[in-house]
């Protein structure tokens, strides 16, 4: 049995928890206040993810950076990796908020979105 | 001269939430004014996630909230104005604007919700000694630079506070390929969120270096480092402790303040605490028919909050003018932020205004782990109510019911107050 | 070759300029830095004094006194802000009102008017903010507050509009005198002229030590600063000095004539020629000895701290003069406190020096006055709207702590000797000096110096060539 103190990240109340261990297996998680808490220890400990936000070049836009986020969390060891992806592209306006400016960003098949519109 | 029953002096989240509430409560003829370019505020620099959870209950970043609550604002045909600046609002609610499309004008409001926000506190507020090189920067200034318009200010930084904008720039600087050498921190803890401590700074490998400051500014014309030194129990730095950081750039992130240059010249009284103005429980300052949310009232942490609150003013602004008065003649009560408590919003309840619910707002004085947080009217404890963890970086709230109230209101005073373990 | 090269752009040379500029003669300035105002100039307590000061018999007392009776016109033609707001010098001990009453006929003895000793109680309705400690105070109705940046820069820009030529990030490195004509070697190649002046501040002995063989040591005197807000600005309404005290000399409070209140500065004999750094001694001290004057130091409204540098020469007073054992080169040397008051003075002074040697004649189109810069601050708001009227830009505020519009900025980066780096128009329009200190305008502020001289915002400067502020973009 180990103890691993976490403090949750999934939203900004940031629970400290703390994870009991058993055989690389979480079998007890104490200090969350919603269920969001469990989930996010279960993957910090398994399979850490992020979500990625950074802009990208537009042209001919009001604006010469749109915001953009990966739709969804990816592998926390592929953040310099989908960096590196979002640095390389360019796209034009008009750009609206939702649509994908990258699919399957690094292989990880998830999308990059704007994150606002530019006219 | 144009009229309006209600004037919104800001477009940010807090004005945009004003307006919608107050529309939704039965006033159409609204009109908001806003500085920048785009509605939205602060929030469109924003570009990182965490925004919306309690309004839209999903995780948002800040432009899309901001765009989001544009829409609505759209949807809702309230009026409103971009490129603008309000030089002034007098006592009598004419309300100053200036503008490239009209000049300077005026504006007769019934009302006016005072929804402004904040900036950010400079180099010269706390006191750094040294050269004055260019590479200083307020982290908000580097925010908007990086994010809205793509420029970088260097690629050696240090950071000095560990409020949440400072965490944020850390990352996104990291991201951006800049070396983030340190944030630093005068306190034995952040007055930031935790989870931006996680994902922000451990993420990275940035070192988080508390009870520490700048002592001095290094380079004459563009920095060339920062001495950093340990502090002692008053924030003084400790002789003897200095370390020589080199970087190009030093990123502030050391505090806001609620903009209210409009609202002192108005006549609205402020606290001293939260540079924000006095409200009642209706979020109406000293002045009638004026009425404040948002960060011009208080810095908050949490956009949401500013959105819940800014229903509050703007309901309360559409009940105001639909009664056409406000009766303040009513039995004040007053809360009283008594030991680790710094400041209460609002700052009193008046019985003759009371219609709802009062969510009070507040900050702790320190950081507390298990601790209660007690409410207590007069020598009546109403409140014990426990709390896992409590740090002056993260606002609290807690409801008090009308009904508790109403049965209370022999209360002159109702304090609250942290309970250490 | 020129008549007149004159070595340095601050109050001192810009004034000698403008007077110069009245004579039919070929005249330059060779500034080392970026920018009019850049050296000793750009930092000091802003004042106007009365002359109370000096020991009489002094050319400080002299050009004091005669700088002071000169500024009504002078900033009248040229169009800058100055207000008579008076000064009061506070005695905390009664067995000191003797001291006060010594001032008072120093001062008398040169020539300054308005003078009286005043008692606590009257002091108390004069500046109700002032501590209990003050017993008596020294009055002195003719010193007033100006605005070191606005007058360094109204001089030069009326001596450019008169023909006065400018030669910036020009240093000056030697002298060679041949038989008619001093020959100035810069950085940027030879200069030639009949005469020399040496207004070269801080660097006023080198220069002269180049040509004579009696040596001047000048030794910058660095005073601190806090600059504070507006909201504040009213804490006094006078320029109020202390007595010295066995815990040494005093320090000043008092309101800018932009209404922030000053309070500084420190006296420190430093080494270092640049030497403008903040120490958290200075500022320590500043704050402490603020204790004597006021019932409270307002602390959280600081906006900004400073340094400034006074070119303190060890021989303890000005010199104006042709030097000795090197005809046609002539010293404005050892300009300290007051400097700023004695300016038009000692451009008087030098420009007669010059006329008498040089044989100039009057031209007969001098202009006298300046029209300035746009700032809708000083503006009526019916002059106001009928500026916004012929050019909306300037109802386009940029930096809305001091509410300057586009149009100032745009006009300040255009006028003569315009400003072309984020501090240069800070000091020229008061973009960014305000309580946010530029936190918000400074990227508009770039856009605009960037968009309107035709260079990328990476190539637009704080001050100097070496202070870049955007060191590149993000996704390149």
């Amino acid at each position: 049995m180990e103890e691993k103190n976490l403090i949750c990240i999934s939203c900004p109340i940031g629970c400290h928890m703390t994870v009991t261990l058993d055989n690389e297996e979480v079998s007890k998680v104490e200090g969350n206040t919603c269920k969001r808490g469990a989930a996010y220890a279960e993957k910090e400990i398994t399979n850490p993810t992020r979500f990625v936000t950074s802009t990208v070049k537009v042209k001919n836009g009001q604006v010469e950076r749109v915001s953009v986020k990966t739709e969804l969390d990816i592998p926390k060891s592929k953040i310099f990796d989908v960096m590196k992806e979002i640095n390389s592209v360019e796209v034009s306006a008009p750009v609206k908020m939702g649509d994908t400016i990258i699919e399957n960003v690094a292989g990880t098949n998830v999308n990059i979105i704007a994150t606002r519109s530019v006219k | 001269m144009k009229e309006y029953d209600i004037v919104v002096i800001g477009g940010g989240p807090a004005g945009l939430a004003a307006a919608y509430s107050a529309k939704e409560n039965g006033i159409d003829n609204i009109l908001i004014i806003e500085r920048d370019n785009i509605l939205g505020g602060i929030l469109n620099q924003c570009i990182h996630n965490g925004f919306g959870l309690h309004v839209f209950k999903e995780e948002l970043t800040g432009p899309e909230y901001a765009e989001r609550y544009a829409n609505l604002v759209e949807e809702k045909n309230i009026e409103y104005i971009l490129n603008s600046m309000v030089l002034s609002v007098d006592e009598n609610k004419v309300v100053t604007v200036m503008n490239e499309e009209d000049g300077i004008f005026e504006i007769q409001a019934k009302a006016v919700i005072l929804a402004m926000g904040c900036r950010e506190r400079s180099r010269g507020a706390i006191n750094i000694p040294g050269y004055r090189p260019s590479g200083v920067f307020s982290a908000g200034m580097v925010q908007r630079l990086m994010n809205m318009e793509g420029y970088i200010p260097g690629k050696e930084v240090v950071i000095f506070g560990s409020g949440d904008i400072g965490l944020i720039m850390a990352r996104r600087m990291a991201l951006e390929g800049a070396k983030v050498k340190a944030v630093v921190e005068r306190k034995p803890y952040s007055s930031g969120l935790q989870r931006n401590i996680v994902q922000c700074l451990d993420d990275y490998d940035i070192p988080l270096l508390y009870q520490h400051t700048v002592s001095k500014v290094v380079g004459k014309d563009r920095m060339e480092g920062v001495v950093l030194s340990k502090v002692d129990d008053k924030k003084q730095a400790i002789p003897g402790t200095e370390e020589f950081v080199s970087c190009d750039t030093l990123l502030l992130s050391v505090g806001l303040i609620p903009e209210n240059e409009i609202s002192r010249d108005l006549g609205v009284k402020m606290n001293r605490k939260t540079s924000g103005p006095i409200v009642g429980e209706n979020l109406m300052t000293n002045v009638e028919g004026v009425f404040a949310c948002g960060n011009v009232l208080h810095v908050h942490d949490l956009v949401d909050h500013v959105t819940m609150e800014s229903n509050i003013a703007g309901k309360k602004a559409a009940e105001y003018i639909k009664m056409n008065k406000v009766d303040t003649s009513g039995k004040k009560i007053q809360l009283i932020p008594d030991k680790g408590v710094s400041y209460l919003v609002p700052d009193h309840i008046n019985l003759s205004t009371l219609s709802d619910d009062v969510t009070v707002r507040f900050r702790v004085t320190d950081v507390y782990e298990g601790a209660y947080v007690d409410v207590n009217f007069d020598d009546e404890l109403a409140i014990h109510r426990k709390k896992p963890f409590l740090a002056p970086g993260e606002m609290q709230e807690i409801k008090l019911k009308k009904d508790y109230i109403l049965e209370h209101q022999n209360t002159d005073n109702i304090t609250f107050k942290v309970e250490a373990k | 070759m020129y008549d007149v090269l004159i070595i340095g752009g601050g109050f001192s040379g810009s004034a000698i300029a403008r007077e110069l500029s009245k004579y039919n003669a070929k005249i330059a300035v060779l500034e080392k830095t970026e920018d009019i105002c850049e050296g000793t100039s750009k930092a000091n307590t802003a004042l106007a004094h009365g002359g109370f000061d000096a020991k009489p018999g002094t050319l400080k007392a002299k050009l004091n006194v005669q700088g002071n009776k000169m500024m009504d016109k002078l900033t009248k033609d040229l169009n800058i802000p100055f207000e008579r707001n008076g000064a009061l010098v506070l005695c905390f001990d009664e067995k000191d009102i003797p001291k006060l009453e010594e001032l008072k006929e120093r001062g008398e003895k040169n020539g300054v008017p308005g003078l009286s000793i005043i008692n606590q109680e009257e002091l108390r309705k004069l500046e109700p903010n002032i501590t209990d400690d003050a017993v008596a105070a020294l009055l002195c109705e003719s010193a007033g507050i100006i605005c070191t940046f606005t007058l360094n820069f109204a001089l030069a820009e009326n001596a450019y509009e008169n023909g006065v030529e400018f030669f910036f990030n020009t240093a000056v490195e030697g002298f060679t005198k041949k038989e008619d004509r001093w020959i100035v070697h810069t950085n940027n190649g030879d200069y030639e002229a009949k005469a020399v002046v040496n207004a070269a501040g801080v660097y006023a002995d080198e220069l002269h030590n180049m040509v004579s063989s009696k040596k001047h040591s000048i030794t910058p005197r660095r005073g601190q600063y806090f600059l504070m807000d507006k909201q504040v600005g009213d804490t006094v309404k006078r320029t109020v000095f202390q007595l010295p005290t066995k815990f040494g000399k005093g320090i000043v409070v008092t309101p800018t004539v932009d209404g922030n209140l000053l309070i500084g500065p420190t006296a420190e004999d430093i080494e270092d020629k640049e030497g403008v750094d903040t120490t958290k001694e200075g500022l320590d001290e500043i704050m402490e000895k603020s204790k004597m004057t006021l019932k409270s130091f307002p602390y959280g409204s600081v906006i900004t701290s400073f340094s400034g540098l006074r070119a303190h020469d060890e021989e303890d007073d000005f010199v104006v003069e042709e030097v000795e054992d090197a005809e046609y080169f002539f010293d404005a040397l050892g300009i300290e406190s007051p400097g700023l008051t004695s300016s038009p003075a000692i451009g008087l002074m030098m420009a007669n020096l010059i006329r008498d040697k040089l044989n100039l004649q009057e031209k007969d189109n001098f202009k006298e006055t300046r029209e300035g810069l746009p700032l809708t601050n000083r503006m009526t708001p019916e002059e106001h709207k009928a500026l916004i009227e012929k050019d909306s830009s300037f109802s386009k505020i940029i930096c809305r702590c001091e509410m300057i519009t586009e149009g100032e900025i745009v006009a300040a980066i255009h006028s003569p000797l315009g400003g072309k780096t984020l501090d240069g128009l800070k000091r020229r329009v008061r973009a960014g000096a305000g309580r946010c200190q530029g936190g918000f305008c400074s990227p508009k502020v770039i856009e605009i110096i960037s968009r309107e001289l035709n260079i990328p915002q990476e190539e637009v400067m704080k001050n100097n060539s070496n202070s870049k502020i955007i060191l590149g973009r993000t996704k390149e």
